[in-house]
């Protein structure tokens, strides 16, 4: 009795679709506008250093709300947010090492 | 559908189609894993090749429209939104909203296509697109700039086109009745594939028109 219903409980979820509310979608979306205001407005008013260290920290931060709201990677499984963790070291490490490589060569 | 996905039948003698929503998850983010590799390689060159020509690189960006790349940003960023409220209209079994929601995605896709369109055609009247004479005799870091730009920016445009040829078969498969509710995973699973584009679109804005 016990196992059967921990069993439909179980398969419920699995059913069960995580529906993040349109306003939640819509605040990320402006937030990404705003994002892009702040990068573009940065580079055109002060090219250069300024400018530049403005999109370093903005882009990735556009890219987390993408990865956590429009892809859901929030409200996914851990195995997902791992899988894409490793994912993204890989390359950072592929980066990394590359671009030390050239410059101290 | 083959036979395979639809065998199982429960007690009241209703088919069920036989899914797995989490393996064919993962599958899609494994794809996706792939694609930033591919962009990722090709942002390694563009970072090592900077490093090396960064005057040439800073002139020749002078070059592009900064609000050609910002609209079509904006443009990309707004079709991201119209995907992720079709896909949960469909989970909430509006299909009807949904398709309207997936008709604005492709039309914004193919504004953004519109715009690079002109763009590309801009910089060609200039003489410079790859084949170009005037492309070949400009300095290195120059010449070397423009050529990622169109690399990356075409690479990054076939994705788009692709994504709309999937979003047409989805658009007419809700038009049918062969996606619902129950099948949802398709539009869900193409909305990552879609996001993924943005995403890459969000780096290449910096990289190449606010390098001045």
């Amino acid at each position: 009795m016990e196992n059967s219903k921990t069993l439909t409980a179980a398969k419920h979820h699995d059913d069960d679709l995580h529906i993040l509310p349109d306003k939640t979608q819509l605040n990320v979306f402006l937030a990404l506008i705003i994002l892009t205001i702040i990068t573009v407005t940065a580079s055109v008013k002060y090219p250069g250093k300024i400018g530049i260290g403005v999109a370093l920290v903005v882009t990735p931060l556009k890219a987390s709300l993408i990865l956590m709201y429009f892809m859901h990677l929030k409200y996914e499984r851990p195995v997902f947010v791992i899988m894409f963790l490793v994912a993204i070291s890989i390359l950072a490490l592929l980066m990394g090492l590359t671009i030390v490589d050239y410059q101290f060569r | 559908m083959n036979t395979q996905a639809h065998d199982l039948i429960d007690n009241q003698g209703t088919a069920h189609v036989h899914q797995d929503p989490i393996g064919a998850k993962t599958g899609m983010w494994l794809f996706l894993f792939t694609e930033l590799l591919l962009f990722g390689g090709l942002f390694i060159i563009y970072a090592v090749y900077r490093g090396q020509y960064a005057h040439g690189f800073t002139e020749a960006a002078s070059h592009l429209n900064v609000w050609m790349g910002v609209t079509n940003t904006v443009v990309l960023l707004t079709s991201s939104l119209t995907m992720v409220l079709g896909v949960s209209s469909l989970q909430r079994n509006n299909l009807g909203l949904a398709q309207l929601y997936l008709s604005g995605t492709i039309l914004l896709a193919f504004t953004f296509l519109l715009i690079k369109f002109f763009e590309w055609g801009a910089k060609r009247d200039h003489g410079i697109f790859p084949g170009m004479e005037h492309l070949h005799s400009m300095p290195h870091g120059e010449g070397l700039f423009f050529n990622l730009y169109f690399m990356m920016t075409g690479l990054h445009g076939i994705h788009v086109i692709i994504g709309i040829a999937v979003m047409i078969v989805l658009y007419n498969r809700l038009q049918n009745g062969t996606l619902t509710r129950e099948n949802q995973g398709q539009l869900e699973y193409t909305g990552l594939y879609w996001h993924l584009v943005d995403l890459v679109w969000i780096f290449l804005l910096p990289l190449f028109y606010l390098t001045n």
